[in-house]
This record gives structure tokens, C-alpha cells and sequence, in this order.
């Protein structure tokens, strides 16, 4: 496993009597293809150190550091509240947004931190974008305009517009349904197709990293099903960060996991490590407490 | 209750039915009884417009401050200013515009006539800056402005969250988010506020009557001290106006009131309409 | 947890720290220089030129440099921040002009004295210790009070028909309501002039000005209050009907009280609309000099119509007197509109 920094206390927590929902987790953590992708690639990408967050006075995030090599997928996962949205945010810079918000710790991107001063944040969340948990496609925009919108907005000229709008379409795995009607209206889409959409519009801007932010949790099981098969397909080229509450799907989709925890305090990052480790072995008590459903 | 009125005044309209045979471009006049609105309705319209094209650019642009530029401490004051224009009496910005706002708009009446003479409405006849219905659009601009403001500040709050996050997500810039969220989104409230401001600039009386000379003839020239509208043309006639005459501003201000009502009734249209579309 | 000696302090490393910032400054310091620059050695002058100059030169610089910097879509973000700046400027600065101008003017003429007398005795172009404005002052008493009574059950009444009975002609009633908030003052006070005066034969007086007021004032009481009384949450009537009380009493005692300051709050709304309208008056009350106790006979002044008057006469003296009535009809207004806050922001501390 490679070396990620997490601040654990390995108390050696012997698996005693692994329960039948930790066994099933990690069967299925078991079944995904490891293809050997990460461990090379570690060092550029993604990585948070010692990130803290706080709305106003109220400490929400404490130290948090994980790394997000390429080309993997890493499932955030801890109950409600402990901070997971939170700390995406401050992934892409959108964290800032609330007037009260605060931060301390280092984002790097590539290896250079994304909140320095003189940093272009426009550009920084080109290369990470983000796909929210409601589905927000551009409802005065047609399909395609909705796909190329990132571009637009970015002032960025292409010459093969329409070959990208195929290939972002293709990827999300909405091509299929939507090759006949382009120009009509985003809005006009289910919630599947629509959140697939938006993932085509982010993929648009050929971002390194993309954010994920309880995608699936306002569909139906079959759009989420289809959702995770892009993923898997998706991770090939690009590191996916997925926040869920949905342990199954964690297992189903992820190469790392890493655990959230709120004791009413801040949220920390309990434990993280690879998916399989996490489900089957998990070497703190409260983070095998969680994945064997005893609470959260 | 409240149609009555309406019904009421109705019919004494109907009774100078005659007066819209004469809404054409006579001048107004004593002796030979004829008279006709044309030039007045010309003004009404012109200065309107005029108001619309200053005041509504600079009353959206200040609901975008607010909304989405303004730092939070200014927020506030700001607000507190723009109620407090909108409550001043118009007979307040009559005086105003006259000893305080014209002589520095006829200084640029007389700039851009020098320098833009050469495009018709610009062009001068003659040596008259002064009470032009140039002035007498600036001064509604700024009385409509307040109106045009609260509108497009309360359309643009509800604009949804989760699509402007959606453009700064994809790297958008914050006037990129704008076009592309807040105007289409907001487009219908912001035009139904302006028309709101067009209507209040028509039937505006006080204020045009101090900045504006009357002179009963339709001119392009917009920066001649020539003009007027329907309501000051009834304030200036009225106190010697004969029985017949009186008639006759009845029925011009009949003619105002639907002028007014039309505009109003489209805009309360419009803007229903796409607060429910959301 | 890693023993960190220290807990870090929250920052906000987006926000520009002074050294930052130097681009930014340095740019003003060109903008301005170049505007002094230009504005000196070309023959545009004065506060447009400088104006003009300025926003311009603003434009240009914060998005060259922004688009050097960085690239086109900073360009343009950069420009339209520097419009939409000016744009609030350009709004701020009148009213700051206005209300300068307003106290400069007014408060030359301003004393005591003003309130005790009016101008039956005095000349307008005589020297502003004579005569006063309490005729004006009376007459404006007198017409927003006669206003308000008929404004105030009329207005309440349709928005509690609107909001409360829902019957069949609701979205008829609130159509007439906006309808008549659109009617211009100067098509009121004609209105009132055909009705009261010709059809019935009186002559100038009070009466007549506040029905043309009250035209004026129902719609504005009665969009406010049906905003206020739809605010009232629907489980207050439901309680009162389920006590067994009929729909009309629920609302005199439940609803009603609940909604008390923010009824209040649409009754100085609509007195601050019309303490200030002049064009009906000009056609309704015949604008006298003397005070006029009696609001139904003779002709009656008002401060609006005073400030009209003085404004026409044009000497002088007339126009100090003229501003000085618009410094006590904004001294009026603006205690209106305080009220109105007050109680509207008593309503939001203390309920919904």
C-alpha cells in the first residue's frame, strides 16, 4: 500500500469474528480489478497536508492529510456531519465561497499549492472539477451547450467541438440516449441522465481530478448503478475522489478509502487505506464499528 | 368597491369620445377648438424611453453590485439609500433636477452637440439647451432607478444556488457565472422591473413639468429645450382651461391612464409569469 | 493525532494580502495620473470629462491587466467589475447630491417661527421671518388623515378578501389593486375632479384632495398587507377554527392582532406615498395662503402644493420658500419612513 501519511495509532486491532456485513464489504472490495495503477504514480496528483476548516469560530475539519494518486479512485466515507463535503470543498477552492469560512493547511496540486497567493483559482478548477450531489445541468442550455458550457465559460477555443462532445458524452455513458437530441433542452433529461450530463460537462474541460460529492444519492439504484460503471471506466484516465454514504457502493468503486469521523468536535480522518484493507481489516476499532454498521 | 371607480371613469372618458379622433399631431390651441395629443404623446414616450435607456443599465448594474460584488459592511447602507430615493416626493426632484442637475446636463447637452452634432437627435436648431427632454429623462432615470433596483436585487437572490456553484465549479469567473446563470435565469423579473420603471416614468408629472419646456411639436432633437408630456401638459392647461378644454385634458389624461395601465399590466404579467417558471 | 505543539490559526489565504495587492494599487495610481494626464492636455474638461476620462481609463487598465496577467475571460470579468462599480456610484452619488443640496438650501429659511403662521399676511417675495407654512402643514395634517381613513378599511379589507375569504372574485380584486398601483397621480386627481367637481358640483377643498390621495394609497395598503397576512402561518387559523370559531372571527382576533404591526407598517407605507404627491392636489384643492380649518369647504394648501406655488412665482424669496418646504416635507417623509421600519423590523424580531 503506498505510504500515505495518516495519522493513525496502529493499536493492532485483532479481527476478531469479522461480522457478516464487514465480510461482505470486503468480498466485494476483493472483486474489483486491482490494476496495479497506483502505486507508480504516487507523488503527483492530488494531495491534502494538514488541511483544517472552520466556519467562523467553529472548528469543522482537523487535520486532515491524504494523498489522491493518479489515475485511482478514493471513497470518502463517515456518517453525516463529520465534515466530508467540507473538505472536498477545499480540494477545489470552492470552500471559500462561504463568507465565514477559514482555513489553514496546503493543498497540492502537481506539487504546488492551489492557495497561493497569486494562484489563477479559475484554472486550478479546471484541472479538479466537481459533480454535485443534486444534479444542476443548465436549464436555458441544450444538451450540447451544456456539455461544452465549461469551455464557454473558460473563453477556451477548440477547433473539434463536436468530436469532444461525443467523447465526454461517451465516457459519462450518456451517448447512447442523447445522440438523436442534442439540441434539446438539459432539463428535459431524468435524474440519472442529467447527473450524467453534468459529468460529461465536467469532463469537458479535461480536468486531473474529479470531485464527487454524493453523486448517486438522489437517484434511483438503477442510474446508480449506471453511475459506477462510469466511475470504474472514468478512473482509468482520470483520479475520481467520491464522497458516500453508501458503504456497498464504496466497496463497489473504490481503489482507497478513507473514514470521516465527528465526535461533536471537529470531523479527522480516522483511517485511511486501500478499500479492501478497510473493509476486511481495518486496523481502528471505531472505523470497523462504522463499516460493520453498528452505528452511523 | 374598488371597480367601481373604474366604471365610473370610464364613462365620463366615453362621454369625450370625440377627444381620440384627435389624437393626432395638432397643436394644441385656444381659439379654433381642435385639439390633439399627438405631440404630447410623442413627448411622453420619447422621455420615457430616454429614462428607461439611462436609469435601467445603471439599475441593473446596481443590483448586481449588491447581489454579487458589494462587500457585506455596504450592503446595507446601500439598501437604506435606495428606499430612501425611492420615497422621495417627486415635487423634491422637480427642484432639484432644475437648480441642481440642469445646468450641469446642459453643459453636456452642449458637449455632446459639439462633438455628436452630426446625428440627427443630437442636431440643434437653435441656441435652447435648456428644459430639454434630454434633462427631463436623466431626472426619471433617477427616480426610476430605485424601483428597477429593488426588482432585479430581489430576482437575482433567488437565483438557484446549485447552478451558480455549477459554473464556478467548471472554472467559470464571476461574470462568466453571471451570463451564464443570473441573466438567464433573471431575464424575465429584470424586464418586467423595467417596464414597471417605464410605466412610473409616463405618468410622472411634477418632476417633468419643472425640467421640461412645453412646446407643442414633435422634434427628433432631443437636446432642444422643446417637449412635453401628457401629464404636465394637463398640470399646465388646467388652471385655465375652459369647460371645453377641460374635456379635452380629461381625455388626455384618459389616454395616459390606458397608456399607463397597458404598460404596468404587461410588466405585473411578465414578472408573475417567470417567478413561477423559477 | 500527530503532536502538533502548536493548534494552527484559521486564515484566508484567498483573500489578497497587502503585497499582493500591489498590482491592483498600482493600477489606480496609473488610472488616476493618466486621467489628470489626459484630462489636462485635451479639451475634454470639467466633472464630465473628468468623469468620462476616469471610467474609461479604470476600464482599459483593470482589464489589460488582468489579461495580461492571466487571460481573455480575466479581461472581461475585470472590465465589468469596474462597470458594475460605476454603476452603483452613479446611483449613490445624486441622492447624496440631493439631500446635500436639499439641507444647504432648506435650512437657511428654517426657524420656529415657520410653524405658526402662514401666508394669508405676507407677499411670497417678502423676507422669509414673515409667514410660514403652517397653512401647508395643516393641509397635509388634514389630508393624510382623511387618506387614511378611507384608504385604511378599504386596502385591509381587499387583501383580507384576497388572502382570508379566497372567493371567487380574488384574482379580480387583485387585479384591480395592481391595476390602480400603476394609475399615475396626475390621471387620480382628474378623476376626482370629474367625479367631485363637475358631476358634483363642489368646488376646491380638502375632501377632494384626499379622495384623489386615497386613490393613490389603497393599492399600496393593500399589496402590503396582503404580503403581511399571507406571512401568517396557516396553523393560527386552524387553531382558531378548530376553537370553534366562525372564519370571520378567527380573523378579527387571531389573525388580525397577529398581524397588527405589519398592518401598520402598509398604512405608513402608503402615507409616506402620498405625504408628498402633488399633481392631484393641483387639480383638488386650490392651494391657499391662509389656514383653513375646515376640510370640506374652501380652498386648502398642503406642503407639496406650498413648495409648487413658491417654485412658480419664481422671485427669489419665493424659491428659498419653495426649498424650504422641501426641507420640512423631507423632514416628514423621513419620519414616515422610519416608522414604517421600525414597525416592520418589530414584526420580524417578534414573530415569523
Amino acid at each position: 500500500m503506498s505510504n500515505t501519511s495518516e495519522k493513525i495509532e496502529s493499536k493492532g486491532v485483532t479481527n476478531q469474528g469479522a461480522k457478516a456485513q464487514t465480510s461482505s464489504l470486503a468480498s466485494v472490495a476483493a472483486r474489483r480489478p486491482q490494476e496495479g495503477k497506483s502505486e507508480k504514480m504516487a507523488g503527483t496528483g492530488l494531495e491534502a497536508k494538514n488541511v483544517h476548516a472552520w466556519f467562523g469560530s467553529k472548528h469543522v475539519l482537523e487535520d486532515i492529510s491524504m494523498e489522491f494518486p493518479r489515475g485511482t479512485v478514493t471513497a470518502l466515507i463517515g456518517p453525516s456531519g463529520c465534515g466530508k463535503s467540507t473538505f472536498i470543498r477545499t480540494l477545489n477552492r470552492m470552500h471559500e465561497f462561504i463568507p465565514t469560512a477559514a482555513l489553514a493547511g496546503e493543498v497540492l496540486l502537481d506539487g504546488k499549492d492551489v492557495y497561493q497567493p497569486g494562484v489563477d483559482v479559475t484554472k486550478i478548477r479546471l484541472q479538479v472539477g466537481m459533480v454535485f450531489q443534486k444534479p444542476n445541468p443548465f436549464p436555458s442550455m441544450t444538451i450540447k451547450e451544456n456539455v461544452l458550457s465549461g469551455l464557454k465559460l473558460a473563453q477556451i477555443k477548440i477547433n473539434n467541438a463536436d468530436e469532444l462532445l461525443e467523447s465526454c458524452l461517451v465516457r459519462s455513458g450518456l451517448w447512447d440516449e442523447v445522440k438523436d437530441r442534442l439540441n434539446e433542452y438539459g432539463g428535459a433529461l431524468s435524474g440519472g441522465q442529467q447527473q450524467r450530463l453534468c459529468i460529461a460537462r465536467s469532463l469537458a474541460v479535461n480536468p486531473q481530478v474529479l470531485l464527487m460529492d454524493e453523486p448517486c444519492s438522489a437517484l434511483d439504484p438503477g442510474s446508480t448503478l449506471r453511475i459506477e460503471g462510469t466511475i470504474a471506466e472514468l478512473s482509468k484516465s482520470i483520479s475520481i475522489v467520491i464522497v458516500t454514504h453508501n458503504m456497498q457502493q464504496a466497496a463497489r468503486v473504490s481503489d482507497y478509502t478513507g473514514f470521516f469521523l465527528s465526535d461533536g468536535g471537529p470531523g479527522r480522518l480516522i483511517e485511511v487505506g486501500s478499500t479492501s484493507d478497510i473493509f476486511s481489516n481495518p486496523k481502528e476499532k471505531r472505523t470497523e464499528d462504522y463499516v460493520s454498521g453498528r452505528f452511523g | 368597491m374598488v371597480y367601481n371607480g373604474f366604471e365610473v371613469f370610464r364613462s365620463e372618458g366615453l362621454k369625450f369620445l370625440t377627444g381620440f379622433d384627435w389624437i393626432d399631431a395638432l397643436p394644441d390651441e385656444g381659439l379654433p377648438a381642435s385639439y390633439g395629443i399627438g405631440a404630447m404623446l410623442y413627448g411622453t414616450l420619447v422621455i420615457g424611453l430616454l429614462a428607461v435607456i439611462f436609469g435601467v443599465p445603471v439599475a441593473v448594474g446596481t443590483a448586481l453590485f449588491l447581489s454579487y460584488y458589494a462587500p457585506e459592511w455596504l450592503k446595507k447602507p446601500m439598501v437604506l439609500i435606495i428606499d430612501v430615493m425611492a420615497a422621495i416626493p417627486s415635487v423634491v426632484f422637480g427642484l432639484w433636477g432644475y437648480f441642481i442637475l440642469m445646468p450641469h446636463a446642459e453643459y453636456w447637452a452642449k458637449l455632446i452637440h459639439k462633438y455628436l452634432g452630426f446625428i440627427p437627435i443630437f442636431d440643434m436648431p437653435a441656441n435652447a439647451f435648456s428644459r430639454s427632454p434630454f434633462i427631463a429623462g436623466l431626472v426619471l432615470a433617477i427616480m426610476i432607478i430605485p424601483i428597477v433596483t429593488s426588482i432585479s436585487r430581489e430576482v437575482f437572490a433567488q437565483t438557484p444556488l446549485d447552478r451558480i456553484q455549477a459554473a464556478y465549479a467548471l472554472g467559470a469567473t464571476k461574470w462568466a457565472m453571471i451570463k451564464a446563470v443570473v441573466f438567464p435565469y433573471g431575464s424575465g423579473g429584470v424586464i418586467g422591473g423595467a417596464m414597471l420603471g417605464l410605466g412610473r416614468a409616463l405618468g410622472e408629472t411634477v418632476a417633468v413639468y419643472t425640467v421640461l419646456n412645453l412646446v407643442y411639436d414633435i422634434r427628433i432633437e432631443i437636446l432642444l429645450s422643446a417637449g412635453g408630456s401628457v401629464a404636465s401638459m394637463i398640470v399646465n392647461k388646467f388652471g385655465e382651461a375652459d369647460a371645453v378644454e377641460l374635456k379635452a385634458l380629461m381625455a388626455a389624461g384618459f389616454v395616459l391612464f390606458l397608456v399607463t395601465l397597458f404598460v404596468n399590466f404587461l410588466a405585473n404579467i411578465i414578472i408573475n409569469r417567470t417567478a413561477r417558471k423559477g | 493525532m500527530s503532536a502538533l505543539l502548536e493548534k494552527p490559526l484559521p486564515s484566508k489565504p484567498w483573500q489578497p494580502k497587502p503585497k499582493n495587492l500591489i498590482p491592483e494599487i498600482l493600477g489606480a495610481l496609473f488610472t488616476a495620473l493618466s486621467t489628470f494626464l489626459i484630462v489636462g492636455f485635451s479639451p475634454l474638461k470639467g466633472t464630465l470629462g473628468f468623469t468620462v476620462v476616469l471610467i474609461i481609463m479604470a476600464v482599459l487598465t483593470a482589464s489589460v491587466v488582468s489579461g495580461l496577467r492571466r487571460d481573455r475571460k480575466a479581461a472581461w470579468n475585470s472590465t465589468t467589475t469596474v462597470l458594475v462599480y460605476v454603476a452603483a456610484a452613479f446611483v449613490v452619488v445624486p441622492l447624496i447630491s440631493l439631500l446635500y443640496e436639499i439641507i444647504r438650501k432648506g435650512v437657511g429659511g428654517f426657524s420656529l417661527g415657520i410653524f405658526t403662521k402662514d401666508m394669508s399676511l405676507s407677499a411670497s417675495d417678502s423676507p422669509l421671518s414673515e409667514g410660514g407654512l403652517l397653512h401647508a402643514v395643516v393641509g397635509t395634517v388634514y389630508l393624510v388623515l382623511l387618506a387614511s381613513l378611507v384608504s385604511t378599511p378599504i386596502g385591509i379589507l381587499a387583501a383580507l378578501y384576497i388572502v382570508e375569504v379566497k372567493g371567487k372574485f380574488a384574482g379580480l380584486v387583485r387585479f384591480f389593486v395592481q391595476a390602480m398601483s400603476g394609475i399615475p397621480s396626475i390621471v387620480a386627481g382628474l378623476f376626482i375632479y370629474a367625479i367631485w367637481m363637475i358631476n358634483l358640483g363642489n368646488s376646491y377643498n380638502a375632501v377632494a384632495g384626499a379622495m384623489a390621495l386615497a386613490i393613490l394609497m389603497i393599492p399600496t395598503v393593500a399589496r402590503t398587507s396582503e404580503e403581511v397576512l399571507k406571512l401568517i402561518p396557516t396553523d393560527l387559523r386552524e387553531a382558531g377554527l378548530a376553537l370553534g370559531a366562525t372564519q370571520w372571527r378567527t380573523v378579527a382576533m387571531i389573525v388580525i392582532p397577529a398581524a397588527r404591526s405589519g398592518l401598520v407598517t402598509a398604512i405608513i407605507l402608503g402615507i409616506a406615498r402620498i405625504a408628498g404627491e402633488t399633481a392631484p392636489l393641483l387639480l383638488t384643492i386650490g392651494g391657499a395662503d391662509a389656514l383653513n380649518l375646515n376640510p370640506f369647504s374652501g380652498n386648502n394648501s398642503a406642503l407639496p402644493y406650498y413648495v409648487w406655488k413658491n417654485y412658480g412665482l419664481g422671485n427669489e424669496l419665493s424659491i428659498q420658500r419653495a426649498w424650504l418646504g422641501v426641507f420640512v416635507l423631507m423632514i416628514v417623509v423621513f419620519i414616515f419612513f422610519s416608522l414604517a421600519r421600525y414597525f416592520g423590523a418589530t414584526k420580524d424580531r417578534k414573530g415569523k
